[in-house]
């Protein structure tokens, strides 16, 4: 196996942040979190204090997976987008670029039509630079190798070992 | 899923805690929970139906600290053991970079001991994935009551792999970190060994 199944390099992770930041003035939300589908933040942007970002991630796999298996049972590919009315506050949740999930979180400020039309065009540039990070880690692949090798190959034991007593 | 944020300077691992109804995957990570420095860990989630069975899954974010400048996390997950949970625990399943089986000593647990072992191998090779190749440790769990099945037969029927194994007592948390730090360390080197 070439490495772990998802490396984020500096280049991309500011064209992600560049996008949420956007996303999040356009479409006058709270804030943004952009998810890996298996539950791992990946990027926010926005009034992120306060919010337990890591619970968030998880819970919307969790919600976006639980979806993803009720479409299934009915035949569908999918369901791309979820939508979680609250009294005060709203989640707008969607996949974006086949490994990503979007979450905005707005109040009275925005509505769910702007949310909807904002979603979808960083969803296209989300898309696209998803696909240029799976483009990069197949083109670069030995310098990536490399650059991984350099960093992780000499975890020692003692390195690990260290991690439990601090 | 491992993820490796070089602009954050994070790695990110996802673990799995998997076994049988009421073998004590939700206790590990209580204790667990109960254990570690608040400011190494975030809030403990739990999906439970009203008289606390796991429902959807536990999730419990763990900061070890740094490693070669870069702050390493595990995500700490377990499954619904019930049978009849079988569509959840495919779906957190997926991603997993490690593996935790936790068996229930008791006599009258082994042929569920079995089944979710079973269990989990078929849903990994339903994902594509072996067993065999993943960093993976057993926990013979709630080895204080008196009606336990012998580690050597837990041993033959569990484990003829002989991969890491340890006797717990989970609510207790003897054994729970020992668990813990052996899969962590299976992940990290499995992590080391791909390049």
């Amino acid at each position: 196996m070439l490495g772990p199944d998802l490396i984020l390099y500096e280049e991309e992770a500011q064209r992600l942040g560049a996008v949420l930041q956007k996303l999040c003035q356009d479409a006058k939300a709270r804030a943004v979190f952009l998810i890996e589908k298996s539950g791992q933040l990946i990027d926010a942007a926005g009034e992120t204090e306060g919010v337990d970002a890591m619970s968030l991630a998880s819970l919307a796999a969790g919600n976006i997976a639980a979806s993803g298996g009720l479409a299934q049972l009915l035949g569908e590919r999918g369901f791309n987008v979820l939508f979680h009315e609250g009294e005060r506050k709203h989640l707008h949740l969607s996949v974006v670029g086949q490994r990503g999930i979007l979450v905005v979180l707005f109040d009275q400020r925005s509505t769910l039509g702007l949310v909807r039309l904002r979603v979808k065009r960083a969803a296209e540039e989300l898309g696209r630079v998803f696909a240029d990070i799976a483009r990069r880690a197949e083109q670069e692949a030995a310098r990536a190798r490399e650059a991984f090798e350099a960093q992780f190959a000499r975890i020692t034991d003692e390195d690990i070992d260290n991690l439990f007593t601090s | 899923m491992s993820f490796i944020n070089y602009a954050a300077r994070e790695i990110n691992c996802k673990l799995v805690y998997y076994g049988p109804g009421l073998c004590g995957k939700t206790a590990n990570l209580q204790f667990i929970y109960s254990k570690v420095a608040p400011t190494t860990r975030g809030k403990l989630i739990s999906l439970a139906t009203e008289t606390e069975r796991t429902l959807f899954f536990d999730f419990l974010p763990l900061e070890l600290g740094t490693i070669r400048g870069f702050k390493t996390r595990f995500h700490l997950y377990t499954v619904p053991g019930q049978v009849f949970y079988d569509a959840s625990r495919k779906l957190i399943l997926k991603g997993a970079d490690g593996l935790v089986f936790v068996a229930d000593s008791q006599i009258e647990r082994i042929e569920a001991n079995i089944e979710s072992l079973e269990n989990l191998e078929a849903n990994l090779t339903e994902q594509g994935q072996k067993l065999e190749a993943m960093p993976f440790t057993i926990q013979y769990n709630k080895r204080d009551l008196p009606n336990i099945v012998s580690v050597e037969e837990l041993q033959t029927t569990l484990n003829p792999r002989t991969v890491p194994w340890f006797e717990a007592c989970a609510i207790k948390g003897i054994g729970v970190f020992e668990t813990l730090k052996a899969v962590a360390k299976l992940v990290l080197n499995d992590l080391k060994s791909r390049t």
